[in-house]
């Protein structure tokens, strides 16, 4: 069973009339801005690492048009149900940057109180589910909360972000399953980037395609080219109004590549080569995309590097406005375990202020 | 007051939840229309309808998960696993997921939902069926785990569970179902989470137990007082957090402790409660916490009578503790 992939952008740089979203500049410009911001958000963030200023970092180097162009398609309302790779969605929805790079620093300057390692944030206002590490645990969450927003009479939609590691978990299987049963408003969008940490997509799964498997589950399945950002946009805008309009779940593949490595403890050289690193690179998303705007008339290479210089100042701002925080205080260690502190973490937070009694 | 079977408790207390708060959906295996293989849900999917009381396909993560996502957006999901001994397939979701949604976010995200849950042996259920995993949820920081003993309480304890702000692991002692008959207060009740009950009171030891192991205990003691040993009984009715005031001020007054479960016993919650009691009454014991529990074994189906704590077994740890 052989699935379509879907390309708007095609290589001389023209763009395929039936899947063109037919935006106008100024919004295409808003997509490529926020592509180079998040590539210079790795940048940074991996730079920071190497130099002990946080911990670890996650970066999407190589998926921004799957990131930018899923997260632009969301709307107000919608829910996001990430995965450790999916800043540059959640920033699109909402997700303030201040509040993403103090997450990186776990200090005073964290919403979240330092509580989890980088890249596992999350906003309340901008309904950014907190992410965590076992892969596709938010699949079936994510029906649960497309159920309550249904059970309600609402008109949004749920989006759940995982990888094609994911795709091989129980919890793949569940959630979509439970989500076709109960026919609720779901996107999964798998960004299938080639790997989970060292072992490639043909290792993961014997049917050569993620999307391919919605059919299993009783409703549509997609693949589209993920460095491809228009018709990423496309292909999850029509599949979250779907949604909204009742008409139940869909499942998303954007075919794409981590052109760095899975972490920052991580080193791709021991299970993949040069050559094919090369490759995709030539597939760059953002490359790919300011090839049409230079076409269209809309970027110049001048313009072009002033955004990026931009985008770095814009980081390193948010950098310094977090790096200077003060640590999480001591005492925050035993709080929020439930809503109201139990005898047993009140003890222990004595011992935390007086750990030796005199 | 009407006396209730606890089967018949526990439906009370959701059926009078879902009625006075739309926000309460159940959803588990087989509890729509058939409602539920132990007929706790009997007749609500006909009352509330199937978008509220959700008969789900055959996976535990798939429930548990379903549920954590449905609290995350607004709802009082009250998830039914239709054996305990059936959801480990469910553990990843709870442990990580629904015990850690309110520490990982800082109290931005916050996953109120409760496991309703048959625990425990006494059906002749074999190893699938009857088993009492207490401690593995007990040990996860975020959890609240609550087993009741008698119909009020099953009642009372579960309605503050659905009303709580935490996820709560609420162990149903199955055998106890329908051979636990009792007073149950009509309409709106609740009881408050965290507090223990004296069963009865005694002088020379405390025997603290929780869930079908009660009515165990309530044996022994009488057959004790026979012998001129005043027992007292407590009931923890919740397990976590425990009502650590009620066990020393027992202790403290009796000066000897003996902890019942139907669990194995290393790591069982007895050897917390025990290491408990020595930190915090130590200069009251007259003699070592003894503990009575089940073996290190997994669940025997030949076997069960001689697995489960029984009345004698009780005593002669209440005679061993008191002739220290």
């Amino acid at each position: 069973m052989e699935l379509p992939l879907l390309v708007a952008l095609r290589e001389d740089g023209s763009v395929d009339p039936d899947l063109d979203p037919k935006f106008d500049g100024g919004t295409l410009l808003f997509l490529h801005r926020r592509m180079i911001f998040l590539r210079a958000l790795d940048e940074k963030a991996l730079n920071l690492q190497r130099a002990g200023r946080i911990g670890f970092y996650i970066g999407a180097t190589g998926q921004e048009a799957a990131e930018v162009g899923s997260g632009f398609a969301l709307k107000e309302g919608d829910w996001v149900f990430p995965s450790y790779r999916d800043q540059g969605a959640a920033l699109l929805h909402g997700y303030p940057l201040s509040a993403l790079v103090g997450q990186l620093y776990g200090n005073s300057s964290d919403a979240t109180k330092g509580r989890q390692m980088p890249n596992h944030w999350c906003d309340r206002a901008a309904r950014v589910v907190s992410v965590s590490s076992p892969v596709a645990t938010q699949l079936p969450q994510a029906v649960g909360a497309a159920y309550a927003g249904k059970l309600r009479g609402e008109k949004s939609a749920v989006i759940a972000y995982f990888g094609d590691g994911g795709s091989s978990t129980g919890e793949f299987h569940v959630g979509l399953n439970f989500a076709g049963v109960f026919r609720t408003p779901n996107v999964f969008f798998c960004s299938n980037n080639q790997y989970a940490i060292s072992l490639p997509f043909a290792k993961q799964t014997a049917v050569g395609s993620i999307a391919v498997k919605a059919a299993a589950y009783g409703f549509p399945g997609v693949r589209v080219d993920g460095n491809d950002i228009l018709a990423v946009v496309r292909v999850t805008r029509d599949a979250l109004e779907r949604a909204r309009a009742g008409e139940g779940p869909t499942l998303v593949e954007a075919l794409t590549y981590r052109m760095g490595a899975h972490s920052t403890s991580d080193d791709p050289t021991h299970y993949r080569s040069e050559e094919e690193v090369e490759a995709w690179r030539r597939r760059d998303p953002i490359r790919r995309f300011a090839v049409y705007l230079k076409k269209e008339g809309l970027l110049t290479d001048q313009a072009e590097a002033a955004l990026a210089e931009e985008a770095r100042e814009e980081v390193k701002r948010a950098v310094a406005a977090c790096e200077a925080a003060p640590p999480v205080p001591p005492e925050s260690l035993v709080e929020d375990v439930y809503a109201e502190m139990p005898w047993h973490l009140k003890e222990q937070q004595e011992w935390i202020r007086e750990p030796v009694k005199e | 007051m009407a006396t209730m079977t606890l089967v018949q408790a526990i439906h009370d207390a959701l059926a009078l939840e879902m009625e006075r708060d739309s926000r309460v959906v159940l959803l588990g295996e087989d509890i729509g229309k058939n409602g539920g293989v132990f007929r706790v849900t009997e007749g609500l999917w006909a009352r509330f309808g199937s978008d509220r009381v959700i008969d789900t396909p055959l996976a535990e993560a798939g429930i548990v998960g379903m549920a954590i996502g449905m609290a995350l957006n607004g709802l009082r999901p009250v998830a039914e696993i239709q054996f305990v001994d059936f959801i480990y397939p469910a553990f990843d979701q709870i442990v990580s997921e629904l015990a850690k949604f309110r520490y990982r976010s800082a109290g931005q995200f916050t996953a109120p939902v409760v496991i309703r849950t048959p625990s425990g042996g006494g059906i002749k259920g074999g190893h699938y069926h009857s088993q009492s995993p207490e401690a593995y949820f007990i040990h996860t920081a975020g959890l609240k785990v609550v087993m009741p003993s008698t119909p009020a309480d099953g009642k009372g304890l579960l309605a503050a569970a659905m009303r709580g702000p935490d996820p709560v692991i609420f162990l149903e002692p199955k055998a106890l179902y329908r051979t636990a008959k009792g007073e149950v207060p009509e309409g709106d009740y609740a009881v408050p989470l965290g507090k223990a009950r004296v069963v009865r009171t005694g002088e020379d030891v405390s025997l603290i137990t929780y869930g079908a192991t009660v009515h165990v205990a309530e044996e022994a003691a009488a057959t004790a007082g026979q012998e001129g040993i005043d027992v007292e009984v407590i009931d923890l009715r919740t397990l976590w957090p425990l009502d650590i005031e009620a066990v020393v001020r027992s202790v403290e007054r009796t000066g000897r402790a003996v902890v019942l479960h139907e669990a194995p016993r290393t790591c069982g919650f007895g050897a917390e409660l025990s290491a408990l009691i020595q930190e915090k009454a130590f200069l009251h014991l007259k003699a070592p916490v003894a503990r009575v529990t089940g073996f290190d074994t997994p669940f025997p189906y030949s076997l069960e009578k001689l697995y489960l704590p029984d009345a004698l077994r009780v005593l002669g740890a209440i005679r061993a503790t008191v002739n220290f």
